[in-house]
């Protein structure tokens, strides 16, 4: 699993992207009321917005790991949101990308490298 | 990390003791949640929550005719207001606007006992400062501000003093609490019943870590206010009303004393009267959001055409409800209760329903009418 400086995580299987939330971001979201998961066929953009995550206060973008296509996205998070709380990388997941280009990933921090950026917030 | 920009209230140690995530609102270093918004919500729906409302702006007005003067700048009839009792109001501008809404009584026999929105204090205070004649002055009071509300807050404010329970919805009082010099009033801003308790800045944590020790009593941060106060119904100023909005645009009619409109004798008369007897061009409503995200403030209103005929300017889950509910405003033909109508949230549209205000029944408490 490794994470973006925006606190999504992305763990490669093949050329499948499964992406979601951090623990950190879920965390600090606090109580995650709805999620807006995108459209399977949909091609995004490292970087760009894909999803939004909404706490009772307000609504947050959740920007792509990696490029590519969605195969599939996590409906079950239409009707228990609070999944993102209970499990953030599991099965609170977002959406499953095709990766158009795995080196994007090498970017990204691994576990230990996530742990001290978080520590310098 | 404090933001050096951002001032504290006399409780913001002891918010951080408990934990609290602060953030930046009306200037101030405010707890927006201590365990999560929603447990904090339902426990002020259950119990009874505790609020620092410090940041909010307090301030007597006395001396000479000072309660005259002050109704000039009100549309509300505070010369024959009892001692004992409060009223909310407007402070209008020359086109009937609301410059800011406020909460002003009589806890004593020296003038009124006000209290004003955060991020308008510094304005009102400056207005009334140059628009006072005579002897009537304003004194701003260096006071924390603390609510309880909660279907427990009378119970555990009566503990302390038995009087409370007596009060009814918008009675206040000075009296000694907590062994202190409080101004009481029985009112709120979640729809619940509960109090609003001005004490001495220095004082302020010794109440503060005293009301928690009961059980029933947690601390409720700003974003559990901000959603009890929208399923209440009650506009935020900034958001919901502004100096743009007239008080029958905003629905606030209630503000309007009958002897004040008889006189037309308040700011804005002539535009608000004009409104009253023709209709406004636009209504504050109460919306369900029947699908999708919620509508929160920016959001889009529009008819079963996809016309685009009004704005979001509150919004989000009611916690109560289970559901996604708004206010917005939209020209009074669309504002009928149950007319159909769709939001637009990120370009995608929702069906919405007009529904009555609050969206959860208030609990406050009438006093049973005595022969």
């Amino acid at each position: 699993m490794k994470f973006t400086k925006d606190h999504e995580w992305v763990s490669l299987d093949g050329d499948i992207a499964t992406v979601g939330i951090s623990k950190h971001a879920a965390d600090a979201l606090g109580d995650v009321v709805f999620v807006e998961v995108p459209e399977v066929g949909k091609t995004v953009a490292k970087g760009a917005s894909f999803a939004v995550v909404e706490s009772v206060k307000a609504a947050s973008d959740v920007y792509a790991p990696v490029s590519g296509e969605v195969v599939e996205a996590n409906d079950a998070l239409s009707t228990a949101p609070e999944t993102v709380n209970s499990a953030p990388q599991a099965d609170g997941w977002f959406a499953k990308i095709k990766v158009s280009d795995a080196s994007e990933l090498d970017a990204l921090m691994d576990q230990a490298a996530y742990d001290a950026f978080l520590a310098t917030l | 990390m404090t933001d050096q920009a951002l001032k504290t209230t006399p409780l913001n140690a002891a918010h951080r003791a408990l934990g609290a995530r602060m953030v930046g609102f009306g200037g101030y270093d405010m707890p927006v949640q201590y365990e999560g918004v929603l447990a904090e919500h339902r426990w002020t729906r259950e119990h009874a929550g505790l609020f620092d409302v410090s940041h909010m702006g307090q301030c007597k007005i006395t001396g000479g005719d000072a309660t005259a003067q002050f109704e000039r700048f009100v549309p509300g009839d505070y010369e024959i207001l009892k001692a004992g009792k409060q009223k909310y109001s407007l402070l209008l501008n020359k086109d009937g606007g609301i410059i800011d809404d406020l909460m002003a009584g009589r806890p004593d026999h020296d003038g009124l006992f006000v209290v004003v929105n955060a991020g308008n204090k510094d304005e009102d205070f400056t207005f009334w400062e140059a628009n006072l004649e005579g002897d009537a002055k304003l004194t701003v009071l260096d006071r924390a501000l603390i609510a309880i509300q909660g279907p427990e807050a009378a119970e555990v404010m009566a503990a302390h003093e038995p009087i409370l329970a007596e009060m009814g919805f918008m009675e206040c009082a000075r009296l000694m609490l907590f062994g202190v010099d409080c101004y009481v009033s029985r009112s709120g801003y979640t729809g619940e019943d509960g109090y609003e308790i001005s004490v001495p800045a220095d004082q302020a944590e010794r109440v503060w870590n005293t009301l928690l020790e009961d059980a029933r009593v947690k601390p409720i941060g700003l974003g559990a206010r901000d959603s009890l106060r929208l399923e209440a119904g009650l506009p935020l100023h900034g958001h919901d009303i502004d100096p743009t909005t007239s008080p029958v645009e905003g629905a606030l009619t209630f503000a309007l004393s009958k002897s004040r409109k008889e006189r037309a004798d308040f700011n804005g008369a002539d535009r608000i009267l004009k409104e009253l007897a023709d209709g406004a061009a636009r209504v504050r409503i109460g919306l369900i959001v029947k699908e999708g995200a919620p509508a929160r403030e920016g959001a889009e209103i529009a008819d079963m055409d996809g016309n685009v005929i009004g704005k979001i300017t509150s919004g989000g889950p009611s916690p109560t409800l289970g559901k996604n509910i708004a206010m917005g405003f939209v020209p009074p033909a669309f504002s009928a209760l149950g007319a159909d109508l769709k939001v637009i949230v990120r370009g995608k549209t929702a069906a919405a329903e007009v529904v009555t205000m609050p969206f959860v029944a208030q609990r406050y408490y009438r006093k049973p009418k005595t022969v």
